[in-house]
């Protein structure tokens, strides 16, 4: 819908005559729900988290099933974000650059996974990925197993991530014009130089930052997880896992400890994101 | 996005294009529909009435009662405040803008179950609040409050995160022409600001319901597992799956990849009729 067009100096007038209502009441309101939504709770951790002293941190992170727990949920979070960035890269290309039967659904399944809740694609996946399920059943004559094991747990991240690295790239591939490749394929660049010299460093702020969520979120992922994890310890044990088995326990400084550093991962993660964005941003590319 | 012509020398030769699109086909097909497919073979692989005797079971439609109790009072909420922050972060400029659009963000990065364990610090039995709660008698920790507090946590920057690029891009000069012809608040919300983010308030509220009925980790650990009053849908799947009842498990799980579709379904029918109201190029994903 075309937005009516007002000369400059009427918009300055009615600006200065008319502002805008609520900006007391809507932000008000907005912060306040937000301190007691969100912040408040993050609050208690922090505070717990601060309280438990170097004592009781080493005490938790001595155990060596926090620490087994962490490495996998680690490294399975970093395999998977990368396997879903390059998965992602392929289907955003595909959907982008080329015109089929068919691209506009497949464009709209890349969102599944937001929509699908983590214990349904939890069941779903240990059920195709089981010995004798759909998928499971074709990789068992090969002697390779998928449920129970932690590359159950990759295929679950990847699951859950792909939305995130399709998402964050499509946009910037989107409003990437022709111009610098006919530009650089005029001047004599064979494709794959174009594609490694011109599109790529355009495409990596986004690459980074869909990769920077896809962990972000793996590394929290729960539901999704525990199914098709097997959950034994020093093995397949996730550290979110982990949090609720020492809330069961009464353990409650053991699972502050492992929160407070899944925590403290989360806010690596966003500021490396608006890290990259604030770069994007200042270099003249704001989107 | 418009078409290309044909022998265009950027695009890659016929086979290599062939060779992309299968390959992109085949990831989405294994990795996003065959799980989907599973939820729905296996949820009727015993026939119609299996199924649906599954979901009338008593256990069943308590959980189905507490998760559409849960969304009813997590969806207007967030819909009302996301509407609210929108407002703020993009019709004004103030100090601290950009931290607030972080925190905002905040509960997309952080674990569920991180969530859940924070809200136990607070309610739990040696929580922040824990005397206070006594002495009134309120429980909230394995209650009701706990699962709305919980879900609330998670989903809170749905509907804001869908409004806060597009209302950036539609910009606020109708709502300032509306003003100056001397329109209330009120009326200005109504007859303007409604009518151009209606479509993608409606995504968001579909989105945040999604995410309000499917919502698992964070719901776990607060809701204490009572089976016919705390448990939500999700917990229900979980504990019909581990007493090895998988066809029930999924009867009730193909109820949630029903809804999840539904909000496929009008996300791909949004995009086709009103490609303008869902601010596209610049959303980040929830």
């Amino acid at each position: 819908m075309p937005a009516p067009s007002l000369s400059l100096p009427a918009r300055v007038a009615v600006r200065r005559r008319a502002p805008l209502p609520g900006l007391g009441l809507s932000l008000g309101l907005g912060l306040a729900w937000l301190g007691v939504v969100v912040l408040l709770p993050l609050a208690a951790l922090a505070v717990r988290a601060a309280g438990l002293g170097p004592a009781g941190w080493l005490h938790a992170l001595r155990d060596p099933r926090v620490r087994a727990a962490l490495e996998l949920s680690f490294s399975a979070s970093l395999l998977a974000a990368l396997i879903a960035s390059l998965a992602g890269a392929l289907v955003a290309w595909v959907v982008v650059r080329y015109r089929f039967p068919g691209r506009r659904l497949l464009d709209a399944l890349v969102d599944l996974p937001f929509a699908l809740p983590t214990a349904v694609a939890g069941i779903s996946l240990t059920a195709l990925y089981s010995a004798n399920g759909w998928i499971g059943r074709w990789l068992a004559p090969y002697g390779i197993k998928v449920a129970y094991t932690p590359t159950g747990i990759v295929i679950a991240l990847v699951f859950i991530g792909i939305p995130f690295a399709v998402r964050t790239l499509q946009p910037v591939l989107e409003t990437l014009g022709r111009e610098p490749e006919e530009a650089a394929a005029s001047l004599g660049a064979g494709r794959f130089t174009t594609l490694r010299r011109v599109v790529l460093p355009e495409l990596l702020p986004a690459l980074l930052t869909g990769f920077a969520l896809a962990f972000a979120r793996a590394v929290g992922e729960y539901g999704s997880v525990i199914f098709i994890a097997g959950n034994l310890p020093y093995k397949t044990e996730i550290a979110p896992l982990l949090i609720t088995i020492r809330l069961e326990e009464y353990d409650y400084d053991g699972a502050i400890a492992i929160a407070a550093l899944l925590l403290v991962a989360s806010f690596v993660c966003l500021l490396a994101i608006n890290l990259v964005a604030a770069r994007v941003t200042h270099g003249g590319r704001d989107d | 996005m418009t078409e290309r012509a044909p022998r265009d020398p950027l695009d890659a030769p016929a086979w290599l294009r062939g060779l992309l699109i299968a390959a992109a086909v085949l990831v989405l097909l294994v990795l996003l529909v065959a799980p989907l497919a599973m939820v729905l073979g296996a949820a009727f692989a015993k026939g119609i009435g299996v199924w649906w005797a599954a979901l009338r079971e008593p256990d069943a439609r308590a959980a189905l009662r507490l998760t559409l109790f849960t969304a009813a009072i997590v969806i207007p909420v967030n819909a009302v405040f996301g509407l609210f922050t929108a407002w703020a972060v993009t019709r004004f400029e103030f100090r601290g803008k950009r931290v607030l659009l972080s925190l905002i963000d905040l509960p997309f990065a952080v674990s569920p179950v991180v969530a859940g364990l924070c809200l136990v610090l607070l309610f739990g039995a040696h929580g922040w609040f824990a005397d206070w709660l006594a002495a009134h008698d309120l429980k909230i920790l394995f209650a009701r409050p706990g699962i709305v507090l919980a879900t609330l946590f998670v989903t809170f920057p749905f509907v804001a995160r869908e409004l806060i690029p597009l209302m950036q891009q539609q910009g606020a000069d109708e709502e300032l022409a509306a003003r100056s012809l001397g329109a209330g608040a009120w009326t200005m919300f109504r007859k303007v600001t409604l009518p151009n983010i209606k479509w993608g308030l409606l995504y968001g509220v579909l989105l945040c319901s999604a995410r309000a009925m499917g919502e698992f980790g964070a719901v776990s650990v607060v809701s204490g597992h009572i089976r016919g009053l705390t448990n939500t849908l999700p917990l229900h799947i979980e504990i019909l799956y581990n007493e090895f009842d998988s066809t029930a498990a999924f009867a009730v799980a193909s109820l949630l990849a029903g809804l999840a579709l539904v909000t496929l379904v009008v996300k791909f029918w949004l995009e086709a009729r009103h490609p303008e109201a869902l601010a596209r190029t610049h959303r980040r994903p929830s």
